[in-house]
């Protein structure tokens, strides 16, 4: 056993993290937040260079051959500076399931930062059971024609191409007869409405009416797709969780600044027991979170599949109560302070909420962990 | 003992019931029921209905426009107004200002401000918090310097709710900087259109406007607006506070949003049934209705005792704690139902002047709004710790 970095590692996070800090938090949100793409191009621009969109490509696959672990020391450092950029729909969930093919031409263009792509699994009856699907793609000449709606789809509304899950047989929760398909953003038929999400980031619902795509665009095998969806979910759910971790962490130090600094009663707040308590509560909450979220980058790949599947849960579980422990207690120790949209501490808390409910709250995942075994 | 309402008391709830059903404007009672929220002129009409009923302020001594019912009368009341979809009243005239003035003020502020704290023609805002004074409400600073019939007023207040849209404030001033901290505050009304004042908004974390910081550059008021004696005006103030806490609980409110909860559950599709048919919510949903009730009974219990020898505002503490509390598992409640439809942000920022229909499931409409600034309902009007504190040292006499 050895749970100490590389060095490699170390330099990625680094660079990640001075990155962040020169480029990043609360003032690129608000500058990035109302615009149409709701985060930078020029920033994604440098990922590419600076190698991130290579990460967790294999180097066959002309990436860098990363390993979850190290997703996770880049995506910590992405938490830490309320990073804005569609990493998460490209690389780990668009990326995550193209990892998976033997051959995939999309990969190059992503690595370089010429396409952006997002994933459309949810749709308004699924909450979070990727398996629950009515879009259909049935055959029509060569190709296939596909109908339905999806939801929430992140950063849908500027993702050059999209994979989509869609029924190809059985019945709407049946998780075999799920095959996905690379739609493009702009096909006749996609009908893209963008919106805000709460945390300041992008989405969209996709309605799909009738369209058409070639034989091709169907990606890996016919029936299959819930498979490849699931791996690439898993690890992005890794991801999810190193992301929060940084967010945690910086909540906890913020919270501990303020509060030696902000005098009420004429001494620091950080004087008053209950506070104290709470912000070692906090503090816990994050080393628990940061444990597990480890553990689940570790174990991904493991070759038990219920392993791998407790861990991610497991962690998913962590990150959920403690991501809003903190959240909520940096909020109440910042007082109404903690309350504006000035101050970063909101906007921490607002990702944290938002981490919980992507690819599954803490209700689901503890269900899920408890039907592992 | 017992629980159940007398005859006259079944009476006085369905002419209630009655008259709220004829009289409660629709286009308030969906904004209020559909999540979508309301504005001031709603409030106001909305006042002023319950103002010409005689129903606007049914606390206040019957000598001031206040209704002489009682303690069941009010909780019934209470209740089927927001079971109606009533919106909450504006509390800074109503529960905060008037009763200070016609328990300390003199007649001519009585006769200047009371008729337009009934009527809503005149809206109030609560100048209190400083940015250094917070928890910590003695130590306040905005100076009110004596200049003949005068103060002249230097200072900011933050955090005042509705500063933008009101038309008095109601302001903690330091008068003397002698003595004890709290022996040199006094109670000013300001009206807002003095010259000097300045009002500059807030965004919070809902990206919504209902705060501001207001800053007085020698704002010159005169000493007529003065409530009470000078230097008293701390006395005056927890008088408020206690009164502030009345009502606090908002069972009826609670009892709205369950019903809410209870719709969104049965609206949301799981494991091909509805999120209603699931155990884990259900179980959700059940504790939340306990904690309900036993908030609702408690302050019962406590309205009942009310002339006992209680010590005043201790109770209502552990009843400030106690609902915003729920108010807030509430409202991650709603979060948890949505589902992925509680990522949309429909609210306040980048909305004005867009007219499409909000995204997701209508029966979570203002989910979010609710549970961002919801986080500040265990801050304002004393944070939790505070009141900690209060019911450690007034209840259990530590
Ligand atoms: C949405 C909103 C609306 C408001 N509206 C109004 C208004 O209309 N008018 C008005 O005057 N004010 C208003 N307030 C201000 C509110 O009353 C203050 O925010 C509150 O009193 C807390 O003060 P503070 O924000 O300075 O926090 P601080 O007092 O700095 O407190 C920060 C943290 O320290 C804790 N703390 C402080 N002292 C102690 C202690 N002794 N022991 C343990 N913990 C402690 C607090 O509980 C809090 O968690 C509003 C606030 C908000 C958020």
């Amino acid at each position: 056993m050895d749970l100490s970095f590389s060095d490699e590692q170390n330099m990625l996070r680094d660079s990640a993290e001075r990155f962040v800090a020169d480029n990043c938090g609360v003032e690129n949100l608000r500058t990035v937040r109302d615009t149409e793409d709701g985060f930078s191009r020029d920033y994604w621009k440098q990922f590419a260079e600076l190698g991130w969109l290579h990460l967790p490509f294999s180097e066959e696959q002309g990436g860098l051959g990363g390993t979850p672990v190290d997703t996770m020391v880049l995506m910590e450092s992405f938490g830490k500076g309320l990073v804005m950029e569609p990493y998460f729909s490209t690389i780990m969930l668009a990326g995550g399931v193209l990892r998976q093919l033997d051959e995939c031409a999309l990969i190059e263009p992503i690595m370089e930062g010429n396409l952006l792509m997002s994933v459309a699994y949810a749709e308004p009856q699924s909450r979070y059971d990727l398996f629950d699907v009515t879009t259909t793609a049935t055959k029509s000449g060569d190709g296939w024609t596909l109908n339905g709606h999806k939801s929430v789809v992140l950063h849908g509304e500027t993702a050059d191409k999209l994979i989509v899950s869609a029924r190809t047989s059985g019945d709407r929760r049946d998780e075999s007869g799920i095959s996905l398909f690379i739609v493009d953003g702009n096909a006749p038929g996609v009908e893209r409405r963008g919106y805000p999400t709460v945390d300041g980031s992008r989405a969209a619902e996709i309605i799909l009416e009738n369209v058409s795509v070639d034989a091709d665009a169907l990606i890996g095998v016919e029936g299959e797709g819930h498979a490849l969806l699931e791996k690439a979910t898993d690890e992005a759910i890794t991801a999810l969780c190193a992301e929060a971790v940084g967010a945690m962490k910086v909540l906890v130090d913020t919270t501990v600044e303020y509060c030696k600094t902000r005098q009420q009663f004429g001494q620091p707040i950080s004087q008053f027991q209950v506070l104290r308590h709470r912000m070692a509560d906090m503090m816990m909450e994050y080393e628990q979170a940061k444990s597990l979220a480890l553990v689940a980058a570790l174990k991904v790949h493991s070759d038990d599949p219920v392993e791998a599947r407790k861990a991610v849960s497991g962690a998913k579980v962590q990150i959920g109560k403690s991501g809003k422990f903190v959240g909520q207690q940096a909020v109440q120790l910042h007082g109404g302070m903690g309350m504006t949209d000035e101050l970063s501490v909101g906007h921490y808390f607002k990702r944290l909420t938002m981490i919980d409910v992507l690819l599954g709250n803490t209700d689901h995942h503890l269900k899920r962990f408890s039907n592992a075994a | 003992m017992n629980l159940e309402f007398d005859g006259e008391e079944l009476a006085f709830q369905t002419e209630v019931r009655e008259w709220v059903g004829s009289n409660l404007p629709e286009d308030i009672r969906d904004g209020v029921m559909n999540g979508t929220g309301i504005v001031k002129e709603q409030t106001i009409r909305w006042q002023k209905i319950l103002h010409d009923k005689g129903w606007i302020a049914p606390s206040w001594p019957k000598e001031y426009g206040g209704t002489e019912w009682t303690a069941a009368q009010k909780y019934i009341f209470a209740n089927e107004l927001a079971a109606a979809g009533a919106p909450a009243l504006n509390p800074f005239g109503l529960t905060m200002c008037g009763p200070v003035i016609y328990t300390f003020g003199n007649e001519e502020q009585k006769a200047e401000h009371l008729p337009g704290i009934l009527n809503s023609d005149v809206w109030w805002c609560q100048g209190y918090s400083e940015p250094g004074s917070g928890s910590d409400l003695a130590s306040l600073k905005m100076a009110a310097i004596s200049d003949g019939d005068d103060y002249i007023v230097n200072g900011s207040k933050i955090w005042t709710s509705g500063a933008h849209i009101a038309d008095w404030i109601f302001c903690l001033v330091r008068t003397s900087t002698e003595g004890k901290r709290q022996e040199g505050i006094s109670f000013l009304l300001i009206p807002m259109d003095l010259p000097g004042i300045e009002v500059s908004r807030i965004t919070m974390i809902d990206g919504g406007h209902h705060v501001n910081q207001v800053f007085f550059t020698d704002v010159r008021v005169p000493k007529a607006n003065r409530i009470g004696e000078e230097n008293k005006g701390w006395t005056y103030a927890k008088f408020l506070l206690v009164n502030e806490r009345n009502g606090i609980a908002q069972i009826g409110g609670k009892k709205r949003q369950l019903a809410r909860l209870n719709k969104l559950a049965k609206a949301t599709g799981m494991e091909g049934e509805t999120l209603a048919d699931s155990r884990t919510y259900q179980e959700k949903m059940a504790h939340a209705e306990i904690a309900l009730n036993a908030l609702e009974y408690t302050e019962l219990r406590y309205l009942a005792g009310q002339q006992s020898a209680f010590a005043p505002g201790s109770e209502a503490s552990g009843l400030k704690i106690k609902a915003t509390e729920l108010q807030q598992s509430m409202s991650e409640l709603f979060l948890e139902m949505a589902a992925y439809y509680s990522l949309p942000y429909n609210g306040f920022r980048d909305m004005d002047g867009v007219n499409e229909p909000p995204i997701g499931m209508p029966e979570f409409t203002g989910g979010n709004e609710d549970f961002l600034y919801g986080r500040a309902a265990t801050i304002y009007g004393g944070s939790n710790e505070i009141q900690k504190d209060v019911m450690a040292k007034i209840l259990l006499s530590m």
